[in-house]
């Protein structure tokens, strides 16, 4: 990969010596989970990210694309389980196309543990991996220092308790498809009701052999905003501005200095610095 | 004052030394530098500021604060955070000012040679994606900036916002996207006034009214505001009157 | 990268922190919890509202989706029948409770010997030395105090946790006041807005604070949570609302979304 620069580094280290904290960064105080059935996998995923107490996305997507029948469900950092998956997913078809085969569940996993590692755990994503391949269904969760595990259930994520014990509780060895969906979306609402972390609607992907991968966005919404009690919209000329200007298309074709330049001359030349005497 | 911190920090930066470094401080210089970075201070607080962005029929509008303070002491009230880039392609900065200037710069550099490569206006949709890979290339040592982006997609002519984290994570939003040291408030305020499809007008007062009561419980906010109505072929851009304490 | 060979003990060549000595163990005991929820109040010409979700929270946890926030001060029995004051604690639930007990005893002992009902204003004061008798070690809490002053309108006096107390038109408390009084200050006090067509910049003139009815008020509370909860992890489940007027208190539970 191109990797990290690191010019920024020491000036935020220095701030941090003195005390400075480190920035928050959005994360995915998430609820995902992975189960497998007869056929196939089915991950799902909550879709609430929050910074802090806040919830800055109340509909994010946390079902990241790696291949076309291998998906992955990303908690912790959102930033990293973003630019992780996209990263690794670049590189498996790369892959791909250089051996000429379908990609493996178990390749994929491979890769993000080695990167994950190589970065000792400052890069916070938190992974479930699924899909299925020529060798049959995969399902890995990955942690961000770089360990794995291979389940036939798994839940991450600060709802991951409450998630599992969905399964731990219900999970069957002899799961259809529908019944697979079932218990992973309630598993997921476990998370929303239950987690503070996790919220909102429920996502759902599902990958079989022989079958067109389906991802099934917001495939439950049980917590939409009843309607407001009352009408808040202001009547025309209820904010006092003191000035204004209008930019025209016109304006606009030429660019934005247009604001700042003069205007007579074609040439564009910018303003002269000001210089104290 | 805040050239002789900075001082500091270069002389203990200086390569190939080997002894561990000792800060050639003077003992009253040093006090002021406490002054100037207590020991909890965020980078994202010490200046000051609030963005928000809101997305109306057919229309997108943009809004910041005019403030740029040093903790509690204002410094300016006529420091916009909000950059052009394209036309009807805004991208609002807040948190560090010194990071504001320099990202804004930096995508200034980036959207040039965009238009110079592909001789053409950047469109929202592209420059969301290269304000998260910018941003991102920076993990370990992030710029302390909360980007807003609005805009209209020339093509498809259809609204677009985002948000940002300072390490690129997009935010992408149906209604509204906040931030700064005001975004618990303005997040308060635009979740109570904000409704869908307002057309321009209505949009100002709705973006104004959300922004104005927002920063006006912010100690760090304020001081005025811009406004930018952004629609198909025509950009408002409006100076709001607004508390100046 | 010579320099970073001699560097023992950090990522960098330098550090401005206190030098730590290692094998020192400290062992603290913290008595304060924060349980999350949100609280509002508002008045208007006869009436005033007091406001409060019904969540309890530690963490990311749950601790309970029943649990309210606003009380009926020296009611006559413990339903708190006959009472005409209320009370809303945000904050740490356990002294919350604390110092609603305690008030609820100060305004009956007042009853018992006085032979008449407390008025809100010297319950107002009494609240604010209950606080600040615990000065150095307080309730954790920021209360709100509602009822209806000599003249029969709506009196509101919020408090910091160490007994500072001011009456106000509105006042949002707890994890969500930050994303509630903005909108309040704007809706309630009409903040930032002028009548349209008045003027110009300068000259355009402020629109007036209207006394707001019950029924809008009503309105509004509910709106200022389902807002907050839409947007702060640790406000939900319910909406319980208080409303005082001549008539007595009434009660008004209202559900908010759970997740």
């Amino acid at each position: 990969m191109p990797g990290f620069d690191f010019t920024n580094y020491n000036r935020n280290a220095a701030l941090h010596a003195r005390g400075v904290p480190l920035p928050k960064a959005t994360s995915t105080g998430t609820t995902i989970v992975g189960c497998v059935y007869d056929k196939g996998v089915v991950i799902a995923a909550d879709t609430r990210a929050t910074s802090g107490p806040i919830v800055a996305d109340k509909n994010c997507e946390k079902l990241h694309y790696i291949a076309p029948k291998i998906w992955c469900a990303g908690a912790g950092t959102a930033a990293d389980t973003e630019f992780t998956t996209a990263l690794i997913s670049s590189n498996v078809e790369l892959h791909s196309l250089s051996t000429g085969r379908d990609p493996r569940v178990i390749t994929c996993m491979t890769m993000l543990k080695q990167h994950l590692f190589r970065y000792q755990g400052h890069i916070g994503a938190y992974l479930v991996v699924a899909g299925v391949d020529p060798t049959g269904t995969g399902l890995y969760t990955v942690h961000a220092h770089g360990s794995t595990d291979k389940l036939p259930y798994v839940t991450m994520g600060s709802g991951s308790l409450a998630a599992m014990s969905v399964f731990e509780s219900t999970w069957r060895p002899d799961l259809d498809r529908q019944g697979a969906i079932d218990i992973c979306a309630e598993a997921i609402k476990a998370g929303i009701f239950n987690d503070l972390g996790s919220g909102s609607n429920v996502d759902v992907c599902v990958i079989e052999k022989d079958q067109p991968t389906q991802l099934l966005r917001n495939y439950m919404k049980p917590n939409e905003r009843p309607q407001k009690e009352r009408n808040y919209r202001f009547p025309r000329g209820t904010t006092a501005y003191l000035d204004q200007r209008v930019i025209s298309k016109e304006d606009m074709k030429k660019y934005v200095t247009i604001e700042t330049l003069s205007g007579d001359d074609n040439l564009a030349t910018g303003d002269s610095m000001e210089v104290d005497t | 004052m805040a050239q002789k911190v900075v001082e500091a920090y270069e002389t203990g930066s200086g390569a190939g030394k080997n002894a561990p470094f000792v800060p050639i401080v003077h003992e009253s210089l040093d006090l002021q530098a406490d002054r100037l970075l207590p020991s909890q201070s965020n980078p994202f607080d010490i200046n000051g500021g609030a963005c928000v962005a809101m997305v109306g029929k057919d229309c997108v509008a943009i809004a910041c604060d005019l403030r740029l303070g040093m903790q509690s002491l204002t410094i300016s009230n006529n420091f916009p955070k909000i950059f052009n880039y394209a036309p009807s392609t805004y991208l609002g900065l807040t948190g560090l000012a010194t990071d504001v200037n320099t990202v804004s710069d930096l995508f200034r550099y980036k959207v040039n040679m965009y238009r110079l490569r592909e001789e053409r206006d950047i469109a929202p949709q592209t420059l969301a994606n290269l304000v998260s890979s910018s941003l991102y290339e920076k993990r370990f040592g992030p710029y302390f900036v909360s980007p807003v982006l609005a805009g209209i997609n020339p093509t498809t002519g259809k609204p677009f916002i985002c948000g940002f984290d300072s390490i690129g994570c997009i935010d992408f939003a149906k209604d509204f996207i906040v931030s700064g040291t005001a975004s618990d408030q303005l997040f308060g305020t635009c979740e109570g006034l904000w409704e869908p499809d307002l057309a321009p007008e209505d949009l100002f007062e709705t973006i104004s009214q959300a922004l104005l009561s927002a920063v006006d419980r912010d100690a760090l906010s304020g001081w005025g505001a811009q406004v930018y109505i952004i629609e198909k072929d025509k950009v408002t851009q409006r100076l709001l009157k607004g508390r100046q304490d | 990268m010579t320099s970073l060979m001699g560097n023992q003990s950090g990522t960098i060549g330098y550090s401005f922190s206190e030098p730590t000595s290692a094998n020192v163990k400290q062992h603290s005991f913290y008595p304060y919890t924060d349980n999350g929820g949100s609280t509002l109040g508002i008045t208007g010409a006869d009436f005033a509202i007091l406001a409060g979700d019904t969540r309890s929270t530690s963490g990311y946890n749950i601790n309970s989706r029943m649990v309210p926030k606003v009380f009926k001060i020296g009611g006559d029995d413990d339903t708190g029948e006959g009472a005409t004051i209320i009370l809303s604690v945000v904050g740490f639930a356990a002294d919350g409770n604390a110092l609603k007990e305690k008030l609820d005893t100060v305004v009956k002992m007042y009853k018992y010997q006085h032979g008449k009902s407390m008025s809100v204003s010297a319950c107002a004061q009494r609240l604010s030395t209950i606080l600040y008798e615990k000065r150095f070690f307080p309730y954790y809490v920021h209360a709100i105090l509602a009822g209806l002053d000599e003249e029969g309108v709506g009196a509101l006096y919020s408090y910091d946790p160490v007994g500072s107390y001011e009456r106000e038109q509105c006042r949002a408390a707890g994890a969500a006041s930050s994303l509630i009084m903005p909108f309040l200050d704007n809706q309630v006090n009409s903040k930032n807005q002028y009548i349209p067509g008045s003027g110009e910049g300068h000259a355009l003139v402020p629109k007036k604070a209207e006394p707001l009815d019950k029924e809008t008020a009503k309105k509004l509370v509910q709106d200022a949570f389902t807002s907050a909860v839409e947007r702060h992890i640790e406000v939900g489940d319910g909406l319980q609302m208080l409303i005082v007027t001549r008539e007595g208190i009434e009660e008004v539970f209202h559900a908010l979304k759970q997740d």
